[in-house]
Protein backbone atom coordinates (compact mmCIF):
# COMPACT_ATOMS: atom_id res chain seq x y z
CA UNK A 1 0.00 0.00 0.00
CA UNK A 2 1.11 3.72 -0.73
CA UNK A 3 0.11 6.47 1.74
CA UNK A 4 1.01 9.64 0.74
CA UNK A 5 0.09 12.55 3.72
CA UNK A 6 0.41 16.41 3.23
CA UNK A 7 3.62 16.26 0.51
CA UNK A 8 4.86 19.71 0.20
CA UNK A 9 8.25 20.62 -2.39
CA UNK A 10 8.66 23.40 -3.75
CA UNK A 11 11.35 23.66 -6.93
CA UNK A 12 13.14 26.72 -6.66
CA UNK A 13 10.93 29.56 -6.12
CA UNK A 14 7.74 27.55 -7.43
CA UNK A 15 5.60 25.75 -5.11
CA UNK A 16 4.88 22.15 -7.16
CA UNK A 17 3.17 20.52 -4.19
CA UNK A 18 1.23 22.01 -1.81
CA UNK A 19 -0.06 19.21 0.62
CA UNK A 20 -0.97 15.88 -1.15
CA UNK A 21 -2.79 13.19 0.51
CA UNK A 22 -3.51 10.10 -1.44
CA UNK A 23 -4.10 6.57 -0.98
CA UNK A 24 -3.69 3.63 -3.00
CA UNK A 25 -4.39 0.15 -2.25
CA UNK A 26 -2.45 -3.08 -2.74
CA UNK A 27 -2.81 -4.55 -6.03
CA UNK A 28 -4.97 -1.56 -7.77
CA UNK A 29 -4.24 1.16 -10.55
CA UNK A 30 -4.71 5.14 -9.74
CA UNK A 31 -4.19 7.44 -12.27
CA UNK A 32 -3.29 11.11 -11.52
CA UNK A 33 -4.50 13.52 -14.03
CA UNK A 34 -3.92 16.92 -14.38
CA UNK A 35 -2.31 19.57 -16.74
CA UNK A 36 1.48 19.82 -17.82
CA UNK A 37 3.67 21.03 -15.49
CA UNK A 38 0.84 20.66 -12.22
CA UNK A 39 3.60 18.31 -10.65
CA UNK A 40 2.11 14.93 -11.55
CA UNK A 41 6.02 13.39 -12.44
CA UNK A 42 7.65 15.38 -9.11
CA UNK A 43 4.51 13.60 -7.15
CA UNK A 44 6.01 9.95 -8.77
CA UNK A 45 9.84 10.84 -8.15
CA UNK A 46 8.96 11.47 -4.25
CA UNK A 47 7.53 7.71 -4.34
CA UNK A 48 10.69 6.19 -5.67
CA UNK A 49 12.53 8.53 -3.40
CA UNK A 50 14.59 10.31 -6.34
CA UNK A 51 13.11 13.86 -4.75
CA UNK A 52 12.74 14.34 -0.79
CA UNK A 53 9.87 16.27 0.32
CA UNK A 54 10.01 19.57 2.08
CA UNK A 55 7.49 18.36 4.28
CA UNK A 56 5.01 15.85 4.40
CA UNK A 57 5.04 11.95 4.19
CA UNK A 58 5.05 8.98 1.50
CA UNK A 59 4.88 5.68 3.47
CA UNK A 60 5.31 3.10 0.99
CA UNK A 61 5.19 -0.69 2.22
CA UNK A 62 5.35 0.70 5.55
CA UNK A 63 8.19 2.38 5.02
CA UNK A 64 8.84 6.30 5.06
CA UNK A 65 10.34 7.02 1.28
CA UNK A 66 12.15 10.42 2.89
CA UNK A 67 14.04 8.82 5.90
CA UNK A 68 14.98 6.07 4.62
CA UNK A 69 18.78 5.78 4.60
CA UNK A 70 20.34 5.08 0.94
CA UNK A 71 20.75 1.25 1.63
CA UNK A 72 17.43 0.80 2.75
CA UNK A 73 16.23 3.12 -0.03
CA UNK A 74 17.45 1.01 -2.59
CA UNK A 75 16.57 -2.44 -1.25
CA UNK A 76 12.54 -0.74 -1.17
CA UNK A 77 13.24 0.49 -4.46
CA UNK A 78 14.13 -3.16 -5.97
CA UNK A 79 10.59 -3.83 -5.33
CA UNK A 80 9.25 -0.82 -7.42
CA UNK A 81 9.58 -0.57 -10.87
CA UNK A 82 9.19 2.92 -13.14
CA UNK A 83 8.81 3.95 -16.98
CA UNK A 84 10.01 7.14 -18.15
CA UNK A 85 8.26 9.77 -20.38
CA UNK A 86 10.90 8.87 -22.87
CA UNK A 87 12.04 5.75 -22.15
CA UNK A 88 14.87 7.20 -20.44
CA UNK A 89 16.79 3.56 -21.63
CA UNK A 90 20.68 4.01 -21.14
CA UNK A 91 22.00 5.09 -25.09
CA UNK A 92 25.25 2.93 -24.59
CA UNK A 93 23.61 -0.44 -23.70
CA UNK A 94 21.94 -3.01 -26.10
CA UNK A 95 18.05 -3.40 -25.45
CA UNK A 96 18.52 -6.71 -23.48
CA UNK A 97 21.16 -5.12 -20.95
CA UNK A 98 19.10 -2.90 -20.75
CA UNK A 99 16.22 -4.72 -19.61
CA UNK A 100 18.37 -6.73 -17.17
CA UNK A 101 19.99 -3.75 -15.80
CA UNK A 102 18.88 -4.12 -12.68
CA UNK A 103 19.40 -8.19 -11.97
CA UNK A 104 22.91 -7.83 -13.67
CA UNK A 105 23.71 -4.78 -11.27
CA UNK A 106 21.92 -6.17 -7.96
CA UNK A 107 20.46 -9.83 -8.73
CA UNK A 108 23.63 -12.44 -8.52
CA UNK A 109 21.50 -14.31 -10.86
CA UNK A 110 23.38 -17.11 -12.99
CA UNK A 111 23.54 -16.03 -16.96
CA UNK A 112 21.53 -18.24 -18.00
CA UNK A 113 18.65 -17.43 -16.10
CA UNK A 114 19.74 -13.68 -16.49
CA UNK A 115 18.75 -14.61 -20.54
CA UNK A 116 15.76 -16.15 -19.89
CA UNK A 117 14.57 -13.24 -17.62
CA UNK A 118 14.97 -10.55 -20.00
CA UNK A 119 13.54 -12.51 -23.28
CA UNK A 120 10.33 -13.34 -20.91
CA UNK A 121 10.05 -9.62 -20.17
CA UNK A 122 10.55 -8.52 -23.46
CA UNK A 123 8.01 -11.40 -24.76
CA UNK A 124 5.22 -9.53 -22.22
CA UNK A 125 5.67 -6.18 -23.96
CA UNK A 126 5.12 -8.03 -27.62
CA UNK A 127 8.91 -7.78 -28.43
CA UNK A 128 10.29 -10.95 -28.49
CA UNK A 129 13.86 -11.18 -29.99
CA UNK A 130 15.43 -7.70 -29.89
CA UNK A 131 17.58 -7.97 -27.31
CA UNK A 132 20.60 -7.51 -29.53
CA UNK A 133 19.28 -4.77 -30.99
CA UNK A 134 20.21 -0.85 -29.46
CA UNK A 135 17.85 1.60 -28.18
CA UNK A 136 18.32 4.46 -31.24
CA UNK A 137 17.34 1.50 -33.54
CA UNK A 138 13.70 1.83 -31.58
CA UNK A 139 10.62 4.06 -32.46
CA UNK A 140 9.37 5.66 -29.55
CA UNK A 141 6.56 3.32 -28.96
CA UNK A 142 8.96 0.32 -28.97
CA UNK A 143 11.31 2.23 -26.66
CA UNK A 144 8.29 2.93 -24.17
CA UNK A 145 7.70 -0.92 -24.14
CA UNK A 146 11.40 -1.06 -23.78
CA UNK A 147 10.79 0.83 -20.82
CA UNK A 148 8.05 -1.10 -19.17
CA UNK A 149 10.28 -4.45 -20.01
CA UNK A 150 12.80 -3.26 -17.74
CA UNK A 151 10.77 -2.06 -15.20
CA UNK A 152 9.08 -5.33 -14.90
CA UNK A 153 12.32 -7.42 -15.56
CA UNK A 154 13.23 -7.17 -11.62
CA UNK A 155 9.70 -8.52 -11.07
CA UNK A 156 8.25 -5.65 -8.49
CA UNK A 157 5.30 -5.02 -6.52
CA UNK A 158 4.83 -1.55 -7.78
CA UNK A 159 5.08 -0.07 -11.03
CA UNK A 160 4.67 3.52 -11.45
CA UNK A 161 4.16 5.00 -15.39
CA UNK A 162 4.95 8.75 -16.26
CA UNK A 163 2.83 9.69 -19.16
CA UNK A 164 2.93 6.14 -21.23
CA UNK A 165 0.94 7.16 -23.96
CA UNK A 166 2.07 10.63 -24.68
CA UNK A 167 3.83 11.05 -28.26
CA UNK A 168 2.87 7.90 -29.39
CA UNK A 169 0.62 6.78 -32.25
CA UNK A 170 -3.11 6.03 -31.29
CA UNK A 171 -3.01 2.11 -32.15
CA UNK A 172 0.18 2.11 -29.85
CA UNK A 173 -1.04 3.76 -26.54
CA UNK A 174 -3.96 1.17 -26.86
CA UNK A 175 -1.73 -1.38 -26.79
CA UNK A 176 0.23 0.51 -23.84
CA UNK A 177 -2.64 1.03 -22.10
CA UNK A 178 -3.61 -2.74 -22.29
CA UNK A 179 -0.01 -3.70 -21.37
CA UNK A 180 -0.73 -1.62 -18.20
CA UNK A 181 -4.21 -3.35 -18.00
CA UNK A 182 -2.08 -7.22 -18.10
CA UNK A 183 0.36 -6.40 -15.91
CA UNK A 184 -2.51 -5.34 -13.23
CA UNK A 185 -4.51 -8.60 -14.12
CA UNK A 186 -1.42 -11.23 -14.78
CA UNK A 187 1.57 -9.85 -12.08
CA UNK A 188 -1.45 -7.92 -9.43
CA UNK A 189 1.11 -4.98 -9.49
CA UNK A 190 0.41 -2.09 -7.66
CA UNK A 191 0.30 0.90 -10.75
CA UNK A 192 0.31 4.84 -10.33
CA UNK A 193 -0.54 6.03 -13.71
CA UNK A 194 0.55 9.88 -14.79
CA UNK A 195 -0.98 11.18 -17.51
CA UNK A 196 -3.21 13.58 -19.23
CA UNK A 197 -4.40 10.87 -21.50
CA UNK A 198 -8.17 10.77 -20.73
CA UNK A 199 -9.27 7.64 -22.59
CA UNK A 200 -6.08 6.04 -20.88
CA UNK A 201 -7.15 7.33 -18.13
CA UNK A 202 -10.49 5.51 -18.46
CA UNK A 203 -9.32 2.19 -19.55
CA UNK A 204 -6.56 1.56 -16.86
CA UNK A 205 -7.91 3.14 -14.06
CA UNK A 206 -9.48 1.34 -10.49
CA UNK A 207 -9.25 4.75 -9.19
CA UNK A 208 -8.43 8.85 -10.84
CA UNK A 209 -7.13 10.93 -8.70
CA UNK A 210 -6.71 14.84 -9.97
CA UNK A 211 -3.58 16.89 -9.31
CA UNK A 212 -4.38 20.72 -9.11
CA UNK A 213 -2.19 23.25 -7.49
CA UNK A 214 -0.37 21.31 -5.99
CA UNK A 215 -3.46 19.52 -4.43
CA UNK A 216 -5.62 16.28 -5.13
CA UNK A 217 -8.31 17.87 -5.65
CA UNK A 218 -10.70 14.98 -6.79
CA UNK A 219 -10.61 11.22 -6.66
CA UNK A 220 -12.80 8.61 -7.16
CA UNK A 221 -13.49 5.59 -10.46
CA UNK A 222 -13.44 6.29 -13.71
CA UNK A 223 -17.22 6.67 -13.38
CA UNK A 224 -17.41 8.77 -10.46
CA UNK A 225 -15.06 11.21 -12.31
CA UNK A 226 -16.90 11.31 -15.10
CA UNK A 227 -19.83 12.14 -13.31
CA UNK A 228 -18.03 14.96 -11.17
CA UNK A 229 -19.54 18.19 -10.69
CA UNK A 230 -16.06 19.59 -9.80
CA UNK A 231 -16.03 22.52 -12.58
CA UNK A 232 -12.30 21.98 -12.40
CA UNK A 233 -12.05 18.44 -13.36
CA UNK A 234 -15.05 18.48 -15.43
CA UNK A 235 -13.44 21.38 -17.66
CA UNK A 236 -9.90 19.04 -17.56
CA UNK A 237 -11.45 15.83 -18.60
CA UNK A 238 -13.70 17.65 -21.42
CA UNK A 239 -10.40 19.12 -22.88
CA UNK A 240 -12.51 22.58 -22.96
CA UNK A 241 -10.79 25.72 -23.42
CA UNK A 242 -13.59 27.92 -21.48
CA UNK A 243 -13.47 27.09 -17.74
CA UNK A 244 -12.19 28.23 -14.31
CA UNK A 245 -8.79 26.52 -14.66
CA UNK A 246 -8.31 28.88 -18.19
CA UNK A 247 -10.13 31.71 -16.40
CA UNK A 248 -7.37 31.32 -13.32
CA UNK A 249 -4.74 31.62 -15.70
CA UNK A 250 -6.51 34.82 -17.20
CA UNK A 251 -6.43 36.59 -14.67
CA UNK A 252 -2.70 35.83 -13.47
CA UNK A 253 -1.62 36.91 -17.02
CA UNK B 1 25.67 51.78 -14.05
CA UNK B 2 27.85 50.94 -11.60
CA UNK B 3 25.57 49.69 -8.94
CA UNK B 4 24.74 46.96 -12.23
CA UNK B 5 28.72 46.39 -12.57
CA UNK B 6 28.92 45.25 -8.47
CA UNK B 7 25.32 43.27 -9.17
CA UNK B 8 26.73 40.79 -11.73
CA UNK B 9 30.09 40.79 -10.03
CA UNK B 10 28.27 39.46 -6.84
CA UNK B 11 26.26 37.02 -8.90
CA UNK B 12 29.62 35.75 -10.33
CA UNK B 13 31.10 35.30 -7.39
CA UNK B 14 28.02 33.40 -5.43
CA UNK B 15 27.37 30.85 -8.62
CA UNK B 16 31.31 30.57 -8.62
CA UNK B 17 31.02 29.88 -4.72
CA UNK B 18 27.82 27.35 -5.76
CA UNK B 19 30.39 25.58 -8.10
CA UNK B 20 33.32 25.44 -5.81
CA UNK B 21 30.56 23.80 -2.88
CA UNK B 22 29.09 21.65 -5.65
CA UNK B 23 32.44 20.23 -6.46
CA UNK B 24 33.49 19.43 -3.25
CA UNK B 25 30.71 18.06 -2.12
CA UNK B 26 30.95 15.72 -5.35
CA UNK B 27 34.55 15.08 -4.76
CA UNK B 28 33.44 14.26 -1.29
CA UNK B 29 30.99 11.48 -2.24
CA UNK B 30 32.99 10.26 -4.98
CA UNK B 31 35.90 9.51 -2.05
CA UNK B 32 33.89 7.76 -0.27
CA UNK B 33 31.68 5.33 -3.00
CA UNK B 34 35.23 4.82 -4.13
CA UNK B 35 35.68 2.16 -0.99
CA UNK B 36 31.82 1.02 -1.06
CA UNK B 37 31.57 -2.40 -3.20
CA UNK B 38 30.44 -3.38 -5.25
CA UNK B 39 34.00 -3.32 -7.49
CA UNK B 40 33.47 -3.31 -11.02
CA UNK B 41 36.82 -3.53 -13.07
CA UNK B 42 35.59 -3.19 -16.30
CA UNK B 43 33.79 -0.22 -15.82
CA UNK B 44 37.02 1.72 -14.81
CA UNK B 45 39.05 0.02 -17.54
CA UNK B 46 36.22 0.93 -20.33
CA UNK B 47 36.31 4.79 -19.65
CA UNK B 48 40.53 4.19 -18.89
CA UNK B 49 40.66 2.66 -22.65
CA UNK B 50 38.26 5.86 -24.12
CA UNK B 51 40.89 8.69 -21.69
CA UNK B 52 43.38 7.45 -22.30
CA UNK B 53 44.07 4.64 -25.37
CA UNK B 54 41.93 6.82 -27.28
CA UNK B 55 43.51 10.26 -26.16
CA UNK B 56 47.22 8.66 -27.70
CA UNK B 57 46.86 9.85 -31.46
CA UNK B 58 46.02 13.84 -30.68
CA UNK B 59 48.31 13.76 -27.32
CA UNK B 60 51.25 12.06 -29.55
CA UNK B 61 50.06 14.71 -32.25
CA UNK B 62 50.09 17.99 -29.95
CA UNK B 63 53.60 16.81 -28.15
CA UNK B 64 55.47 16.12 -31.05
CA UNK B 65 55.24 19.55 -32.63
CA UNK B 66 55.06 21.19 -29.22
CA UNK B 67 58.75 19.48 -29.44
CA UNK B 68 59.61 20.58 -32.76
CA UNK B 69 58.09 24.72 -31.99
CA UNK B 70 60.11 24.54 -28.69
CA UNK B 71 63.32 23.55 -30.14
CA UNK B 72 62.90 25.96 -32.92
CA UNK B 73 62.32 28.71 -30.98
CA UNK B 74 64.83 27.89 -28.24
CA UNK B 75 67.66 27.44 -31.01
CA UNK B 76 66.48 30.86 -32.22
CA UNK B 77 68.71 32.26 -29.00
CA UNK B 78 70.55 29.41 -28.22
CA UNK B 79 72.12 29.76 -31.86
CA UNK B 80 73.06 33.57 -31.25
CA UNK B 81 75.22 32.26 -28.21
CA UNK B 82 76.59 29.75 -29.73
CA UNK B 83 75.23 27.02 -26.78
CA UNK B 84 72.80 25.09 -29.33
CA UNK B 85 73.65 21.86 -27.26
CA UNK B 86 71.56 23.04 -23.84
CA UNK B 87 68.59 22.96 -26.19
CA UNK B 88 68.62 19.98 -25.18
CA UNK B 89 68.30 20.06 -21.65
CA UNK B 90 66.37 23.02 -22.06
CA UNK B 91 63.97 21.15 -23.68
CA UNK B 92 63.66 18.31 -21.45
CA UNK B 93 63.34 20.14 -18.61
CA UNK B 94 60.75 22.33 -19.78
CA UNK B 95 58.72 19.11 -21.20
CA UNK B 96 58.79 17.00 -18.18
CA UNK B 97 58.44 19.49 -15.55
CA UNK B 98 55.57 21.95 -17.24
CA UNK B 99 55.11 21.69 -20.91
CA UNK B 100 54.16 17.56 -20.80
CA UNK B 101 52.08 17.76 -17.81
CA UNK B 102 49.92 21.01 -18.90
CA UNK B 103 49.68 20.12 -22.44
CA UNK B 104 48.39 16.54 -21.78
CA UNK B 105 45.73 17.98 -18.96
CA UNK B 106 44.12 20.76 -21.00
CA UNK B 107 43.98 18.55 -24.17
CA UNK B 108 42.52 15.68 -22.25
CA UNK B 109 40.46 18.34 -20.36
CA UNK B 110 39.30 19.28 -24.08
CA UNK B 111 38.89 16.15 -25.77
CA UNK B 112 37.66 13.68 -22.94
CA UNK B 113 35.96 16.16 -20.14
CA UNK B 114 33.88 17.61 -23.05
CA UNK B 115 32.94 13.92 -23.54
CA UNK B 116 32.08 13.63 -20.22
CA UNK B 117 29.77 16.32 -20.08
CA UNK B 118 28.03 15.86 -22.87
CA UNK B 119 27.31 12.55 -22.37
CA UNK B 120 26.48 12.74 -18.49
CA UNK B 121 24.33 16.03 -19.33
CA UNK B 122 22.52 13.79 -22.34
CA UNK B 123 21.46 11.48 -19.91
CA UNK B 124 20.77 13.78 -17.58
CA UNK B 125 18.41 15.73 -19.84
CA UNK B 126 16.66 12.34 -21.13
CA UNK B 127 16.24 10.96 -17.42
CA UNK B 128 18.83 7.94 -17.54
CA UNK B 129 20.44 9.52 -14.31
CA UNK B 130 17.03 9.31 -12.55
CA UNK B 131 16.44 5.82 -13.80
CA UNK B 132 19.55 4.72 -12.66
CA UNK B 133 18.41 5.48 -9.47
CA UNK B 134 15.34 4.11 -9.80
CA UNK B 135 17.11 0.94 -10.74
CA UNK B 136 19.20 0.94 -7.32
CA UNK B 137 21.95 2.04 -8.77
CA UNK B 138 24.01 5.57 -6.91
CA UNK B 139 24.86 7.69 -10.29
CA UNK B 140 27.97 9.14 -7.97
CA UNK B 141 28.78 5.29 -7.80
CA UNK B 142 27.97 4.28 -11.47
CA UNK B 143 29.14 7.16 -13.09
CA UNK B 144 31.73 9.64 -11.61
CA UNK B 145 33.84 6.59 -9.52
CA UNK B 146 35.24 5.12 -12.86
CA UNK B 147 35.59 8.66 -14.45
CA UNK B 148 37.65 9.91 -11.72
CA UNK B 149 39.87 6.30 -11.28
CA UNK B 150 40.12 6.16 -14.90
CA UNK B 151 41.18 9.70 -15.30
CA UNK B 152 43.75 9.71 -12.32
CA UNK B 153 45.40 7.20 -13.48
CA UNK B 154 45.88 7.73 -17.30
CA UNK B 155 47.05 11.26 -17.10
CA UNK B 156 50.31 10.25 -15.75
CA UNK B 157 50.18 7.80 -18.30
CA UNK B 158 49.64 9.86 -21.27
CA UNK B 159 52.18 12.30 -19.59
CA UNK B 160 54.93 9.94 -19.87
CA UNK B 161 53.96 9.31 -23.61
CA UNK B 162 53.50 12.86 -24.07
CA UNK B 163 57.19 13.78 -22.28
CA UNK B 164 58.83 10.84 -25.06
CA UNK B 165 57.22 12.14 -27.84
CA UNK B 166 58.05 16.12 -27.06
CA UNK B 167 61.67 15.24 -26.74
CA UNK B 168 61.78 13.29 -30.06
CA UNK B 169 60.05 15.98 -31.67
CA UNK B 170 62.81 18.39 -30.07
CA UNK B 171 65.71 15.73 -30.89
CA UNK B 172 64.41 15.44 -34.57
CA UNK B 173 64.61 18.82 -35.15
CA UNK B 174 68.45 19.48 -33.28
CA UNK B 175 70.03 16.21 -35.05
CA UNK B 176 68.16 16.50 -38.41
CA UNK B 177 68.10 20.43 -38.74
CA UNK B 178 70.80 21.97 -36.29
CA UNK B 179 73.65 19.35 -36.69
CA UNK B 180 74.08 17.77 -32.92
CA UNK B 181 74.79 14.45 -32.91
CA UNK B 182 72.47 11.78 -31.49
CA UNK B 183 74.71 10.83 -28.87
CA UNK B 184 75.31 13.97 -27.86
CA UNK B 185 71.33 15.49 -27.69
CA UNK B 186 70.58 11.94 -25.60
CA UNK B 187 74.00 12.21 -23.18
CA UNK B 188 73.00 15.91 -22.44
CA UNK B 189 69.47 14.92 -22.03
CA UNK B 190 69.74 12.55 -19.69
CA UNK B 191 72.40 14.21 -17.53
CA UNK B 192 69.43 17.28 -17.59
CA UNK B 193 66.89 14.95 -15.75
CA UNK B 194 66.98 13.29 -12.39
CA UNK B 195 63.84 11.73 -10.77
CA UNK B 196 62.70 14.81 -9.21
CA UNK B 197 61.76 16.14 -12.26
CA UNK B 198 59.80 13.24 -13.65
CA UNK B 199 58.00 13.37 -10.23
CA UNK B 200 57.07 16.85 -9.54
CA UNK B 201 55.88 16.49 -13.28
CA UNK B 202 53.98 13.52 -12.86
CA UNK B 203 52.75 13.52 -9.83
CA UNK B 204 50.51 16.72 -10.22
CA UNK B 205 48.66 14.92 -13.55
CA UNK B 206 47.26 12.82 -10.82
CA UNK B 207 45.19 15.72 -9.59
CA UNK B 208 44.53 17.28 -13.15
CA UNK B 209 42.91 13.71 -13.50
CA UNK B 210 40.60 14.32 -10.19
CA UNK B 211 40.22 17.98 -11.55
CA UNK B 212 39.08 17.47 -15.32
CA UNK B 213 36.99 14.03 -13.53
CA UNK B 214 35.34 15.95 -10.67
CA UNK B 215 34.59 19.13 -13.33
CA UNK B 216 33.14 17.56 -16.02
CA UNK B 217 30.91 15.37 -14.10
CA UNK B 218 29.45 18.14 -12.04
CA UNK B 219 28.51 20.17 -15.08
CA UNK B 220 27.11 17.26 -16.78
CA UNK B 221 24.75 16.21 -13.64
CA UNK B 222 23.67 19.76 -13.42
CA UNK B 223 22.45 20.44 -16.80
CA UNK B 224 19.23 22.23 -17.26
CA UNK B 225 17.33 23.00 -20.34
CA UNK B 226 17.97 20.32 -23.25
CA UNK B 227 20.08 20.76 -25.82
CA UNK B 228 21.14 24.11 -25.57
CA UNK B 229 22.15 23.30 -21.89
CA UNK B 230 24.38 20.38 -22.43
CA UNK B 231 25.93 22.63 -24.96
CA UNK B 232 26.58 25.67 -22.15
CA UNK B 233 27.94 23.14 -19.92
CA UNK B 234 30.08 21.00 -22.22
CA UNK B 235 31.75 24.88 -22.67
CA UNK B 236 31.82 25.67 -18.95
CA UNK B 237 33.27 22.19 -17.94
CA UNK B 238 36.39 22.97 -20.64
CA UNK B 239 36.57 26.40 -19.00
CA UNK B 240 36.67 25.52 -15.58
CA UNK B 241 38.69 22.44 -15.89
CA UNK B 242 41.38 24.51 -17.78
CA UNK B 243 41.27 27.23 -14.95
CA UNK B 244 41.39 25.43 -12.47
CA UNK B 245 44.02 22.84 -13.81
CA UNK B 246 46.44 26.41 -14.62
CA UNK B 247 45.83 26.86 -11.16
CA UNK B 248 46.18 23.89 -9.78
CA UNK B 249 49.77 23.65 -11.96
CA UNK B 250 50.81 27.14 -9.88
CA UNK B 251 50.15 25.89 -6.35
CA UNK B 252 51.78 22.49 -7.24
CA UNK B 253 55.13 24.20 -9.12
CA UNK B 254 55.62 26.51 -6.04
CA UNK B 255 54.63 23.96 -3.53
CA UNK B 256 57.69 21.72 -5.62
CA UNK B 257 60.18 24.63 -5.82
CA UNK B 258 60.00 25.12 -1.84
CA UNK B 259 59.91 21.17 -1.31
CA UNK B 260 62.33 19.90 -3.99
CA UNK B 261 64.58 23.18 -4.09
Amino acid sequence: MIEISGLHKSLGNHRVLNGVHLKIDRGTTCVIIGRSGCGKSVLLKHIVGILKPDKGKIIVNNQDVGSLEEKDLNLLRLKMGMVFQGGALFDSMTVGENVGFGLIEHGNVPHRQLLERIESSLAMVGLHGIGSLMPSELSGGMRKRVALARAICIKPEIILYDEPTTGVDPITADSINELIRSMHDKLKVTSIVVTHDMKSAYKVADKVAMLYHGKIIAEGTSEEIQKTRNPIVHQFINGLSCGPITETLDRYR
Amino acid sequence: MIYEFFIIIGSRVISFMYFLGGLSNLALQTAYFIFVPPFKKYRIFEQAKKAGFDSLPIVGLVSLFIGFIFALQTAYFMQRIGSEIYIASLVALSIVRELGPVITALVVAGRVGAAITAELGSMQVTEQIDALETLSSNPIKYLVVPRFLALSLMLPLLTLYSDAIGILGSYMICVFKLGISSNMYMRVTAESLFYKDLFTGLSKTVFFGMIISLVSCYEGFNVEGGAEGVGRATTRSVVFSFIMIIIADCFFTALFYFIFP
